[in-house]
């Protein structure tokens, strides 16, 4: 399996003024291969979303490469290469409310980047639009209303629509359940797997809901403040993570099950995430790790490659800094303690 | 009511040894767990309560007959998806319906014999903000950016308690380090902006619990924090009702703070209350087609997720114009022709755990035996 997105030391730092930066995105690598959704968890503020949008040349690049199916992508786009690369790299975004034009027509969102991007005539488009408009589960009569006629989960099937009517190869999803109902987030997740199976898609699935993120996608990485602190298997890094951080992100989930939340003890990290401006050296965890050494004051730690059953884990932290094999034996998942030992 | 239903003549949990004897409360220490508990008489029984509310479309019908009980010192949360009318129910016992347009059309809240709905104020105390505290979904909009956090918990005492400024000043640094806000003394003079949106749900539960009240109404306070903060203030609500005593309602659509926190159980859809009892008869012996599709509509935590998500297909009914019958009906998997035109009565599925669907009702000349066998060998 090839990565058909590498991103390589991506950084993505925005001034503030006065001679104050913001780190939203340091040194960030990570591979996506072809047909993988890989997703991107973090707390608000982790950089989630900014390196999703840097990985489109939605913001300009501060340092690093993103090579995308061979190719590198320029470091700040210009009309041209949206033009080259918009039809190939998409983007769902979150608020399903305030991505869409309220003056546009829902067909004429949806047709929109055929218009710009293919030669096809106006009715070939139309017929585009409402096959998509099918295969995500509306009506092509709702072409000719407009988006405030639509509940919230409609209007995500919309935007979606608008994204993958482009055939792209690579999709990047932001948050695109976070602001719909349980019972609908379920019916969106689905038709994002059966369109992935169907269209081959590989995609990157940033959202902040840890069990919905293990079910939809096959690998996880974990940000902190901006960095890559964890990436492997989903259920690897779920049931058995390995970051002091992953650890505690994934044993503050509550389970929908009150034999397990009653009975286990609270694991709520102290402190909140610090402010990423102007950070300094060090781990960016180690004001609140529990495991804090003297070595992560000092020194950033790299992603060391530690052993896993199923796949490649990556770590930054320093108790790997050997494999992982001398690990202390206390570094065990709190989400899988419920028969997480398959 | 008749005890019978078809539930109850299958195994109540089968494969699982653990199922009677785990105990549902979260402190072992306590020993109070005996299942006549739920006998102890209401603090706050809700009953009947309808809401209306006037819109250019018509009448929106929010809460349609809705009843229930919080037991002292306990959490009950109320569950559903946006719209399904949870919020519109606590407000209207806070008394912050805006009416016109919203209207109580019948229903009744009785806290120790007060009907705390039509008798807001009884000698001079305002039972809003007294007996009963809330604390709501969006930390940053519930505060006045302009007053420093350490005055708008002090005005609390001063309204409610007669406190002098300097006495409700000191009770409200108190208050924060309660809420384990470090360095109180300082935070109490910050202006709201300068506080985490964490740091501000704690300001904001001090405000709620200054006066003691016997009563929380939790409306979402964590769905807009993130997963770790919400881990903290869950624990804090945890702390804070063992050494007060004060009772909580839990407003929430996630499960896992549900399950995290709740002694009760009530699922809310299209303005009607569809099933209650104890969280552990709820997740684990729900009798409530929505009840199942909520929790299958999540994904667990079980390690084989071939098992799938199962999507609730269509969305809730249109409010201005309410199904005849079960409201669930157009997105039941287990619908029958009883459904669409009678609406289900509640009934008793197991000792204090009722449910208002057609499918294991008594009267109900269907009988799908075995139809919810199995479901709590999924944890």
């Amino acid at each position: 399996m090839s990565a058909l997105v590498e991103a390589k030391g991506l950084t993505k730092h925005f001034r503030i003024g006065r001679g104050q930066i913001v780190h939203a995105v340091d040194d960030m690598s990570l591979d996506i291969h072809e047909r993988e959704i890989v997703g991107l968890v973090g707390e608000s503020g982790s950089g989630k979303s900014t390196f999703g949008k840097a990985l489109l040349g939605l913001h300009d690049k501060t340092a690093g490469k993103v090579r995308f199916d061979g190719e590198t992508l320029p470091g700040r786009y210009r009309p041209a290469d949206f033009q080259r690369y918009a039809s190939r790299m998409q983007m769902i975004f979150q608020d399903p409310y305030s991505s869409l034009n309220p003056r546009m027509t829902v067909g004429e969102i949806i047709g929109e980047g055929l218009r710009l991007h293919s030669d096809l005539s106006g009715a070939e488009i139309r017929e585009r639009v409402h096959d998509w408009l099918r295969r995500v589960g509306l009506e092509p009569d709702h072409a000719s209303r407009y988006p405030h006629e639509f509940s919230g989960g409609q209007r995500q099937r919309v935007g979606i629509a608008r994204a993958l009517i482009m055939q792209p190869q690579f999709v990047v999803c932001d948050e695109p359940i976070s602001a719909l109902d349980v019972s609908v987030q379920a019916q969106i997740v689905r038709l994002l797997g059966e369109l992935k199976s169907s269209m081959g898609l590989t995609m990157l699935f940033i959202a902040h809901d840890l069990s919905m993120v293990r079910y939809v996608s096959d690998r996880m990485a974990v940000m902190y403040l901006g960095s890559l602190i964890e990436v492997g298997v989903s259920d690897d890094v779920f049931f058995r993570p390995k970051h002091p951080y992953t650890e505690l992100l994934i044993g503050s989930n509550p389970q929908p099950d009150p034999r397990i939340e009653r009975g286990r003890e609270t694991v709520a990290i102290e402190g909140e995430i610090p402010s990423p401006v102007n950070v300094g050296a060090g781990c960016r965890f180690a004001g609140r790790c529990p495991k804090v050494m003297s070595v992560c004051r000092t020194d950033t730690p790299p992603l060391f490659k530690v052993r896993d059953e199923t796949g490649e884990r990556r770590v930054a932290c320093h108790l790997y800094a050997d494999g992982g094999d001398t690990a202390p034996s206390g570094v065990q998942g709190n989400g899988g303690s419920n028969g997480g030992g398959v | 009511m008749s005890e019978r239903t078809v539930r109850d003549g299958g195994a109540p949990l089968p494969g699982n040894p653990r199922g009677d004897a785990s105990p549902d409360r979260r402190d072992g220490g306590d020993s109070d767990i005996a299942p006549q508990r739920h006998d102890e008489p209401a603090l706050l029984a809700v009953d009947d309560l309808h809401v209306e509310f006037d819109t250019y479309g018509g009448v929106v019908k929010a809460v349609r007959g809705v009843s229930f009980s919080v037991r002292p010192g306990k959490t009950l949360a109320i569950v559903g998806e946006s719209g399904c009318g949870k919020s519109v129910t606590v407000q209207s016992i806070m008394g912050l319906i805006p009416m016109p347009p919203g209207r109580i059309t019948s229903g009744t809240a009785m806290l120790d014999g007060i009907d705390v709905i039509h008798q807001k104020v009884v000698e001079g105390e305002d039972i809003r903000g007294s007996r009963i505290g809330m604390i709501f979904q969006d930390p940053m909009s519930s505060m006045n950016p302009t007053m420093t956090v350490g005055d708008q918990i002090a005005e609390t005492l001063e309204v409610h308690r007669g406190y002098t400024r300097s006495q409700a000043y000191a009770r409200a640094v108190e208050l924060l380090g309660m809420t384990h806000i470090p360095e109180p003394a300082e935070r109490a003079k910050q202006y709201p902006f300068v506080f985490s949106g964490g740091m501000l749900q704690r300001a904001i539960i001090a405000m709620a619990i200054a006066c003691e009240p016997d009563i929380l109404i939790a409306d979402e306070p964590t769905t807009a924090l993130d997963v770790t903060i919400q881990a903290q203030i869950l624990d804090l609500l945890d702390e804070l009702q063992a050494t007060t005593g004060m009772a909580i309602i839990l407003i929430t659509h996630n499960l896992g703070v549900v399950a995290r926190l709740a002694d009760d159980v009530a699922v809310m859809y299209a303005g009607q209350i569809v099933e209650k009892g104890s969280s552990e008869e709820l997740f684990h012996q729900c009798a409530h087609p929505y009840t199942l599709g909520l929790r299958a509509a999540m994904p667990g935590n079980d390690p084989h997720r071939e098992q799938g998500l199962q999507a609730i297909e269509g969305t809730p009914p249109d409010m201005f114009d309410p199904p005849r019958g079960c409201s669930y009906f157009a997105r039941c998997p287990h619908a029958m022709r009883l459904c669409e035109d009678r609406l289900p009565e509640r009934f008793e599925v197991s000792p204090h755990h009722y449910a208002s669907c057609w499918l294991q009702h008594p009267a109900s000349p269907v009988e799908v035996p075995g139809l919810y066998r199995g479901e709590g060998e999924a944890a």
